[in-house]
């Protein structure tokens, strides 16, 4: 029975920045690594974020951002998702995130940071392994 | 988590555990069935509406006016969209919740993207139970979006109460295709993109295939133009819609669909699980694997073997 499971996973973008080119090159990856990959599109509020990956059943988040807004934005959704309860999602970031925020975001609960030029088998094989199916 | 707290969570109007049910009935989970079993008694309440045509016509669009529309009318609503899943990956795109952001923060819109997982006819195979869920989670009215792909999308008319076909204005070429399968099914056509030059021609074209059906019908599917960007025309659409559930309900139609849902749900059932038990019955017996090779060397033929293997092995109770 398991092997009619599959990995779902949210790809958001939250911050107002316009460029979701990354995000899609990224959940295209996904999906061709046989994933289910909802996608929200461009400018999402934390309260969206949550509130789509609530109803899809996401095993994972999938946060681009490239607007440097990430340090408040990130940490508001972890909050929102433990408000709702959800604490089995695997939240991950990908976009422009300076070195130096890293320790605090995933202090914030975000499991994994992916900065520009990250291999995208990187990316799948660490959903893949880390993902509560 | 235990079925009777999956269960009561979703009569209580949890989301997370509707979002839980349906991840189960799409992963042919046992709990699933189980639930889907204690909440059949609260379900057949909601007006289900299928939205089916070619990809780019403006189905989610169209849902998601449809869904403001009726929200200013009091209504709640749930969204099942399809997508197709590669068959060579089993991955899927889901990216129709993107024109649906206006309703992300209204608790009384649930939406759920679903890839279709190799299944054909335009749904997925946990299309219905999914529906079925939502309407026990209290939804009044639920849209099914299909895949969009062609001409043998009619599985949707087994679900909804009401088929709404979209088309666009342009070239006439998918016109065949929806003269060829989808034209039978719908309860109502739409013209969307009704901005675009073209818009009458395409509502007299279907008009006039519609005039050549030589069926009498209680029912003639009206043909309506939208703009499902501007929301033009959608009230009016929200309108026809409650007006085929009206003819439903005093002709008749609703009791006779139900019946026939009931029948065919409950066939496929049987015959699901009468599969199953042959299946595992079957399975790695030293009769059935001699029998195959009898038949392979020609000693005996598989048309007497499967009336005799399905008598020794489905209906008899000492095995
Ligand atoms: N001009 C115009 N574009 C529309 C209209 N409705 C939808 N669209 C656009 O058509 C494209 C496809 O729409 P979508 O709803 O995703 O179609 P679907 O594939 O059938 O679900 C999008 O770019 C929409 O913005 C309309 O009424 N007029
Ligand atoms: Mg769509």
């Amino acid at each position: 029975m398991s092997s009619s499971k599959k990995i779902r996973v949210l790809v958001a973008k939250p911050g107002l920045d316009g460029h979701d080119r990354g995000a899609k090159i990224v959940a295209r990856a996904l999906r061709d690594a046989g994933m289910e990959v909802i996608y929200t599109g461009l400018r999402q509020t934390p309260e969206m974020v949550v509130s789509a990956a609530l109803d899809e059943g996401v095993h994972c988040i999938g946060l681009s951002i490239l607007s440097g807004a990430h340090n408040a934005l990130f940490p508001k959704i972890m909050e929102l998702l433990k408000e709702e309860g959800i604490d089995d999602v695997l939240v991950v970031g990908g976009g422009i995130i300076p070195e130096d925020d890293i320790s605090e975001l995933k202090k914030a609960g975000i499991s994994a940071i992916f900065g520009p030029g990250t291999p995208l088998d990187e990316i799948v094989e660490y959903i893949k392994a880390n993902v509560k199916l | 988590m235990p079925v009777t707290d999956l269960v009561n969570g979703v009569l209580s109007g949890k989301r997370r555990e509707l979002a839980r049910l349906i991840s189960l009935i799409e992963n042919d989970d046992g709990d699933a069935s189980e639930a889907l079993s204690q909440l059949y008694k609260h379900t057949g309440k909601a007006h289900i509406i299928g939205v089916t045509g070619p990809p780019g016509s403006g189905k989610s669009s169209l849902v998601t006016k449809l869904t403001a529309e009726f929200r200013k009318r009091k209504n709640t609503i749930g969204i099942v969209c399809v997508d197709p899943s590669s068959p060579f990956t089993g991955g899927a795109f889901l990216g129709d919740r993107i024109r649906m952001q206006e309703h992300y923060l209204d608790n009384e819109v649930y939406v759920r993207s679903m890839g279709t997982r190799g299944h054909l006819g335009g749904l997925a195979r946990a299309t219905s139970g999914a529906v079925r869920a939502i309407d026990a989670f209290g939804k009044d009215i639920i849209f099914v979006e299909t895949v969009g792909a062609g001409q043998s999308e009619v599985e949707v008319i087994d679900i909804a109460h009401t088929v709404i076909v979209t088309d666009v204005p342009g070239s006439g070429d998918d016109i065949q295709a929806i003269k060829a399968g989808i034209m039978e099914i719908a309860d109502i056509f739409v013209v969307n993109k009704m901005d675009i030059s073209g818009a009458d021609k395409k509502v007299t074209e279907i008009n006039t295939m519609l005039d050549l059906d030589p069926r009498e019908k209680a029912w003639r599917p009206p043909v309506m133009l939208t703009n499902s960007r501007s929301g033009e025309g959608v009230s009016e659409l929200a309108d026809k819609i409650l007006e085929h559930l009206q003819f439903l309900n005093e002709s008749g139609q609703m009791e006779q669909k139900g019946l026939k849902r009931s029948r065919d749900e409950l066939y496929e059932l049987m015959r699901y699980k009468l599969t199953q038990d042959l299946y595992q019955k079957l399975e790695g017996k030293p009769e059935y694997e001699a029998a195959i090779k009898k038949i392979a060397a020609r000693k005996e033929d598989p048309y007497s073997l499967a009336e005799r293997l399905i008598a020794e092995f489905l209906f008899s109770e000492s095995r």
